[in-house]
């Protein structure tokens, strides 16, 4: 049995990108992965016979610029069906609005006016999510002295916040914690723009529109960049399942060893320090540097186990937000169905409004299912083969927003939501009832038990503005070390967050390889 | 006659803006266009024998170093505490709230022994949030913007107060101000009863439901003030909220100050950049060298002023100011005080607030309504019967009763509010009473009611919003009302706003009135008298 | 004798009495001839009963009882009790026989300390912790993980506490021999048709036994010990009696002596187990406990406060004054002072900035402010930091206990 500087708990994308850095670090680096192979939520899976869906995500959108570079996604297979993907927002009259470009440069179906006023809103985002940006590639700082900060990527960080121009600047803090809702109204006046931008803002999140907090959320995705491209959309090709594929292949080209089927049960302790983990079958692999991809709550609540954490530690995990709110939905198609003319290739979003967005998110509120879901629709089918059978078609939405509570059984939420999503998908496409073979619809409650994501949240815990940064995933031990010596954490959870990313478990590197003599 | 101030409203911020720069010596008129004074800290007298607090209804957050500074006590302020609160629930029991401490660990205890036993931690940290906040108040905000030594000593400042707390409670802090209140209740308790009630502060006034995130900023907002160093303590103003404003009013005068009641400002006057008086409604110009008003920003800067002679950015940002009205208010005259079922008789729970709402999903159902335009079905209500403690108000045994009601918008679904509506509203509200007090609508002898349209209309709060603008962190400190106007002047010279609109925002708190003083003596270099700094927090 | 089943009165009006009477009521009123109440921890309590002095002497000299019912009494129960309160507190519950009692502090992540009590083993995995505050949130939280219930039983027990060199005596006539009985040791006896449960402990620093039953048997309890004790002169003692006494033992009272963690609204006021100088009883060895991390951190880095027993010159009492190093600089303040009747000094339990306790103990001074008859006598007073516990006589330990 070969011996490893570092376990990593977790083959998802963070799992890989940790370890892959970890390994260029100089160390020996074993990978454990419960499932059948690396990859995670970003692993597709056959849900019908000859159709393969996406995983949870199903399209590329902030993929960390770093892991992309240094692990040479490129030269390991992945490439890209759709690099620049255009959204359309879908209206039931047919009239629909697309959005081309970077961040909707160009639209198609907007006034003059209503051009003119996105021109400048998206110019304006757009800057304040420049800003935001550098902050994914870094440990957050502590509001604290003498504890390690990075002061001089703060200080650059801050000049080029007060760079803005004092206008900007002022603007900035005025809408750093605001309401997505009030700033389209405030500018906009078109609903089905309104309508998709509420979406995007709110997309993977436990809030309306309406909620203060949620334009940060679409500062956050407009700061994303796939393949140098700022707030691009993309569709790797091979399916969603190519972006692990490629991680993984890298990371073992580096000389990391991934074990797939290896169940963790347990992080074995030796006094205060973490020194190995025991899988399921009892096998017990030790290495000096553990480090968790999986999310907070299970590592801490389960693999650590509250005898060996602080009552009130215990407490921030136990606390710490995770609501799942999106529904995956995958339909096996016998033929291409018709969304009243809209390019199929494009990102299908069906809000007709931001207030259509928000009555969606009232039921979660009480554990309900929404009459009306709102859904982000992508036919991976569309740009390649090997999706579905020949002439069929595969349609992947997320759908919010879902109970991960329902106050009805499991079941019955589970068959309201999709029955109330099919609705939905019927009246902005006709006829696309009849062209289902099979369905699935994963809820919130299903994504948790099949991704083992607390809640079902995306993010290992909510992505909210009190669990953001220096406060994620708890106040205190927001850079990646926990209370445990010799234990990390770098899995979505963690700062920046989850989507395919693998920026936490960059950063978790980094940071381990800054604190810990390889 | 040329004034030295020109104050628009007399509301308890504009009358407190003009008692402190009439003791500093300047000559001083206060406009009213209603015939009484008192903006929403008015009691009128409506029925015969009864006096109404007719908007806002109880006191907490006015500033002890007001009321001392201009001497309201000596002008006839009294404050009285509650002696209790109730919160009926749909079993038809309720939880009470005490001011006994064992009393209320032993309420709470009926309802969940666990949750008797976190109260006091809960009380512990909020109250370390309040003690946090409240040197804030009494201090114009920073701008974060400016690079004036002023503003930057004023950061600074702030930043020292932050970093007096432990790195820990720095994160709990900032949690704190960016978390929904039910959220943060979640922490803490497990009875739907009890969370229900603590998060009654969280909502009230606000456009917001307990499960929007920043709600637990506003029940700081409303724990934040005392009563006689109770901070947190809540407590009736004798005879009606209106004496608030009547010992300003009397405080005012003795330094010399006037007020005229009945004369509606048409317009400001500005000549040459600079506000130099107003325009009443009956057409006479009343000459100031500076106008301060007490109306919110919306008002002020969108009615009263020429567009033209406002920056159009300025105008935007005012434009797109956030005063959604959120909240209604029946004023009613009582027979007899009614008889809530669920209450042991004699109860202290009635001289105080009362509630019936028992959860957070409830309030945020009601608060539902409210974004699809309408009413609530099952409203949320602060109600009182002042008269449990103020023998004033009404004649013996018969009492007044205030419920202020949310959520209630400004508009029924894009259409303005008719009489139907009212009526409507009011029977809602009626009702629930009566479910829980059987008889009470019999021993109605008369009511006020007041919708966002009359909030309005009568008061002048744009919107019906009681606050004079949304407390979400977008228009909170310097970003209140406006980022680069947070220091109460406007891009017209000498025309400066004092009202709720401005930091620290709105209640009876007296402090934006204060703050706006300060700043105009400062920039007159007329040295503050009888100003005191916000009191130390030990 | 029975003693009656109370009907309870409506549960809501829990209000009319927000001090409610203990058990004992009936006797200790009887007894309260100066009528002298205080609260304490909901209940009614007697400050004085007759003379302080007396009573003071009594607990030196003869036997006394003290109402302990307030104190809030949790059972932690279940196979998990051991490990959850290993995991809960400082010291090493698995190490405490069935039978035993010891005293120790929990404290939170920081170290810092949430309360202090004494554990009861009742049986291998049925304990009872009892201490001056309500921390049930904390409790049940700690118990997340372990296979154990968490259950407050304050209203269930009757306590007295019997302190005294003539404790083991009127026991012993009260027919319950406890001869063998060693410190920190409990015994149970049939008692009135229920049970009642001997513990060696008590809060004096001399002999004494604490006893505990169910209410129903709490005045024949009373009955019982005063007729059998009649001989030795037993009499109630009031909270002032003992709290020189404890003082003189140099005891420690949660929020006079330090403020609960949980408590604490400012953030400097809250004391490590270091600091209140109880770092003699964390088990470093018995695995990780809540606070551990922290307190390991501060062993390495050191403390900021150490809390120390004065003797302080001249005999007038020093209680709240604040403490100078060469009359200038304050370096700490008194938590506890008296002058003890019974080893003739004027003594007190302080709080020192590090390193006034030890090295530079040399030039501390206390100020207090001494009033009489309207007027302010201000004095400056020598104080010099001493052993604790003042007062620690043999006959505290000796098994078996003399029969005075």
């Amino acid at each position: 049995m070969p011996s490893f500087d570092a376990i990593v708990i977790g083959g998802g994308t963070n799992g890989l990108a940790c370890a892959a850095r970890l390994q260029k670090s100089g160390r020996k680096v074993l990978v454990l992965e419960s499932g059948a192979e690396p990859g995670g939520a970003a692993l597709g899976h056959e849900f019908a016979p000859g159709y393969r869906a996406p995983g949870l995500a199903h399209i590329v959108n902030m993929i960390d610029a770093r892991v992309e570079r240094e692990m040479d996604l490129g030269r390991h297979g992945l490439a890209y069906a759709s690099l620049n993907m255009p959204s359309t927002a879908v209206a039931t009259d047919g009239d629909h609005l697309v959005l081309e470009g970077e961040a909707g440069e160009r639209v198609t179906g907007l006034s003059e006016a209503e051009q003119r006023a996105w021109g400048e809103l998206r110019t304006q985002l757009l800057t304040f999510a420049g800003v935001l940006a550098p902050f994914k590639a870094m440990t957050p700082p502590r509001i604290a002295a003498g504890v390690g900060n990075e002061y001089m990527k703060l200080g650059k960080l801050g000049f080029s916040i007060r760079g803005m121009g004092r206008d900007n600047f002022r603007e900035f803090l005025r809408m750093l914690l605001i309401n997505v809702y009030d700033v389209l109204n405030d500018e906009l006046t078109d609903p089905r723009l309104k309508g998709l931008l509420a979406h995007d803002a709110v997309l993977g999140t436990w809030l309306g529109p309406r909620s203060p907090n949620s334009l940060i959320h679409l500062l956050n995705r407009l700061s994303g960049q796939v393949a140098g491209r700022r707030a691009a959309i993309a569709l790797p090709k091979g399916g969603m399942g190519s972006v692990a594929v490629a991680m993984a292949r890298s990371a073992e080209a580096l000389g990391v060893t991934v074990r797939s089927g290896a169940q963790v049960s347990q992080i074995v302790m030796d006094g205060d320090r973490a020194v190995g983990v025991v899988l399921a079958d009892g096998e017990e692999i030790r290495a000096g540097t553990v480090v968790s991809a999986i999310g907070p709550k299970a590592t801490f609540l389960g693999l650590v186990g509250p005898r060996h954490l602080d009552t009130g530690f215990v407490n921030r995990v136990r606390h710490m937000k995770a609501r799942g709110g999106a529904a995956k939905l995958h339909l096996a198609l016998r033929g291409a169905p018709d969304f009243r003319g809209a390019d199929l290739g494009t990102r299908l979003v069906l809000a007709p409004s931001e207030t259509a967005v928000e009555l969606s998110f009232n039921a979660v509120k009480y554990g309900k299912v929404p009459e009306r879901p709102v859904m982000e629709v992508v036919l991976p089918s569309v740009h390649e083969d090997g999706h579905a059978p020949s002439g069929h078609h595969v349609l992947s939405a997320v759908v919010q927003f879902a109970p991960h509570a329902p106050q009805t059984n499991l079941d019955a939420a589970r068959a309201e939501m999709l029955g109330r999503s099919l609705a939905v998908l019927e009246d902005h496409a006709p006829g696309i009832g009849d062209l289902v073979e099979h369905a699935e619809i994963l809820m919130p409650y299903d994504i948790e038990t099949r991704y083992g994501m607390a809640g079902g949240n995306w993010h290992h815990g909510e992505l909210s503005v009190e669990q953001m940064l220096f406060l994620r995933p708890f106040p205190g031990m927001a850079q990646y070390a926990t209370p445990i010596n010799g234990l990390w954490v770098a899995g979505a959870g963690c700062h920046p967050g989850g989507g395919i990313s693998g920026a936490a478990g960059w950063n978790a590197a980094e940071r381990i390889i800054r604190e810990v003599r390889g | 006659m040329i004034y030295d101030a020109v104050i628009i409203g007399a509301g308890h911020n504009g009358l407190v803006s003009a008692c402190y720069l009439a003791r500093a010596g300047l000559k001083v008129m206060v406009v009213e266009k209603n015939d009484w004074i008192g903006g929403a800290a008015v009691s009128r007298e409506l029925y015969p024998g009864f006096t109404y607090s007719n908007c806002s209804y109880v006191s907490s957050l006015f500033r002890p170093e007001i009321m001392r500074d201009l001497e309201l006590p000596r002008h006839g302020l009294q404050i009285l505490p509650y002696e209790g609160g109730a919160l009926f629930t749909e079993g038809g029991d309720y939880l009470g709230m005490f001011r006994n401490h064992e009393a209320n660990r032993r309420e709470i205890e009926r309802h969940s022994p666990r949750d008797a036993e976190a109260y006091d931690r809960y009380a512990r940290d909020v109250l370390r949030h309040c003690r946090f906040i409240r040197p804030m108040l009494l201090r114009t905000a920073a701008d974060p913007a400016s690079f004036r030594p002023r503003d930057i000593a004023e950061l600074a400042w702030m930043g020292k107060q932050m970093f007096g707390l432990s790195e820990m409670a720095m994160y709990d802090m900032i949690r704190f101000w960016t978390m929904s209140i039910a959220d943060f209740l979640d922490e803490y308790f497990e009875n739907p009863a009890v969370k229900a009630y603590q998060a009654v502060a969280s909502i009230i006034g606000t456009a917001l439901g307990p499960m929007s995130p920043g709600t637990a900023y506003v029940l700081l907002h409303h724990a934040m003030g005392d009563v006689d160093g109770n901070v947190g303590a809540w407590g009736f103003s004798r005879g009606g909220m209106g004496s608030i404003t009547k010992a300003l009013s009397a405080s005012l005068k003795a330094a010399g100050g006037e007020i005229r009641t009945g004369s509606g400002v048409e317009r400001i006057l500005v000549r040459n950049g600079r506000a130099t008086g107003v325009v009443l409604e009956n057409g006479d110009e009343v000459l100031g060298r500076r106008v301060v008003s007490n109306m919110d920003v919306k008002r002020t800067f969108l009615k009263h002023v020429e567009e033209a002679e406002l920056p159009a950015s300025f105008v935007k940002r005012v434009r797109n100011f956030k005063i959604r009205g959120s909240s209604g208010k029946l004023n009613i005259a009582l027979d007899r005080a009614p008889r809530f079922t669920a209450l042991p008789e004699g109860s202290p729970c009635m001289k105080g607030d009362m509630h019936f709402t028992d959860s957070i999903e409830k309030m945020e159902l009601a608060y539902d309504d409210w974004k699809a335009g309408h009413y609530s079905r099952d409203p949320f209500q602060d109600m009182m019967i002042p008269t449990m403690i103020d023998p004033t108000m009404t004649p013996p045994g018969k009492h007044f009763m205030s419920c202020f009601i949310q959520y209630a918008p400004p508009k029924i679904e894009g259409n303005d509010w008719t009489d139907a509506d009212r009526d409507a509203f009011a029977d809602t509200v009626l009702n629930q009473i009566e479910a829980h007090a059987p008889g009470f609508k019999d021993s109605v002898l008369h009511y006020e009611v007041r919708t966002p349209r009359e909030l309005e209309r009568e008061v002048g709060l744009t919107e019906g919003n009681i606050f004079q603008g949304e407390l979400t962190f977008d228009q909170l400190l310097f970003n209140r009302p406006v980022p680069g106007y947070a220091q109460y002047r406007s891009p017209i010279k000498d025309l400066w706003i004092c009202g709720s609109s401005t930091h620290p925002g709105g209640g009876v708190m007296g402090a934006p009135g204060r703050n706006a003083a300060a700043e105009i003596l400062r920039d007159i270099k007329t040295p503050k008298k009888d100003m005191s700094d916000a009191y130390a927090v030990l | 004798m029975k003693a009656e089943k109370t009907v309870r009165p409506d549960p809501r009006l829990h209000y009319l009495t927000p001090l409610r009477q203990t058990p004992f009521h009936a006797r200790t009123s009887a007894a309260n001839r100066l009528n002298s109440w205080g609260p304490w921890g909901g209940y009614t309590t007697v400050l004085e009963f007759e003379d302080l002095a007396m009573e003071h002497s009594a607990i030196r000299n003869s036997a006394t009882v003290y109402d302990l019912c307030p104190m809030v009494k949790y059972r932690v129960s279940g196979p998990g009790a051991a490990d959850y309160l290993n995991r809960l507190t400082v010291r090493n519950a698995a190490k405490l026989p069935v039978g035993a009692v010891h005293y120790t502090i929990w404290c939170d992540d920081a170290g810092k300390i949430i309360d202090d009590g004494t554990v009861f083993r009742l049986a291998g995995d049925d304990f009872r912790i009892c201490c001056q505050e309500r921390h049930l949130p904390w409790l049940l939280d700690s118990a997340i993980g372990f296979d154990v219930r968490v259950r407050e039983e304050t209203e269930d027990v009757a306590a007295l506490s019997l302190q005294g060199p003539c404790s083991y005596a009127v026991l012993k006539a009260a027919g319950f021999d406890v001869a063998a009985l060693k410190p920190f040791r409990m015994v149970t006896f049939p008692f009135d048709g229920g049970e009642l449960m001997v513990s060696r402990t008590g809060f004096t620093g001399d002999l004494g036994y604490e006893l505990w039953t169910t209410p129903d048997h709490a005045l024949p309890l009373w009955d019982r010990l005063f007729e059998a004790g009649a001989p030795w002169g037993i009499r109630p003692i009031g909270t002032q009696a003992l709290d020189i006494a404890r003082t003189e033992a140099g005891f420690i009272i949660t929020n006079l002596d330090f403020v609960p963690s949980h408590q604490a609204v400012r953030e400097d006021r809250v004391r490590s187990p270091f600091e209140m100088a109880l770092d003699w009883m964390i088990d470093w060895d018995k695995g990780h406990f809540t606070g551990r991390r922290a307190l390991l951190e501060e062993r390495a880095k050191g403390s900021q406060w150490a809390f120390v027993g004065l003797d302080i010159e001249g005999n007038v009492s020093a209680e709240q004054s604040i403490i100078y190093h060469d009359k200038k600089h304050e370096v700490g303040q008194i938590t506890a002072a008296c002058w003890s009747p019974t080893v003739k000094r004027n003594i007190a339990l302080a709080y020192v900035k590090r390193p006034y306790h030890a090295g530079k103990s040399g030039n501390l001074w206390v100020e207090v402010y001494a009033m009489r008859e309207l007027q302010y006598a201000k004095l400056m007073l020598r104080a010099e930091v001493c052993e604790r516990p003042f007062f620690n006589p043999a006959r505290r330990r000796a098994t078996p206990p003399g029969m005075f």
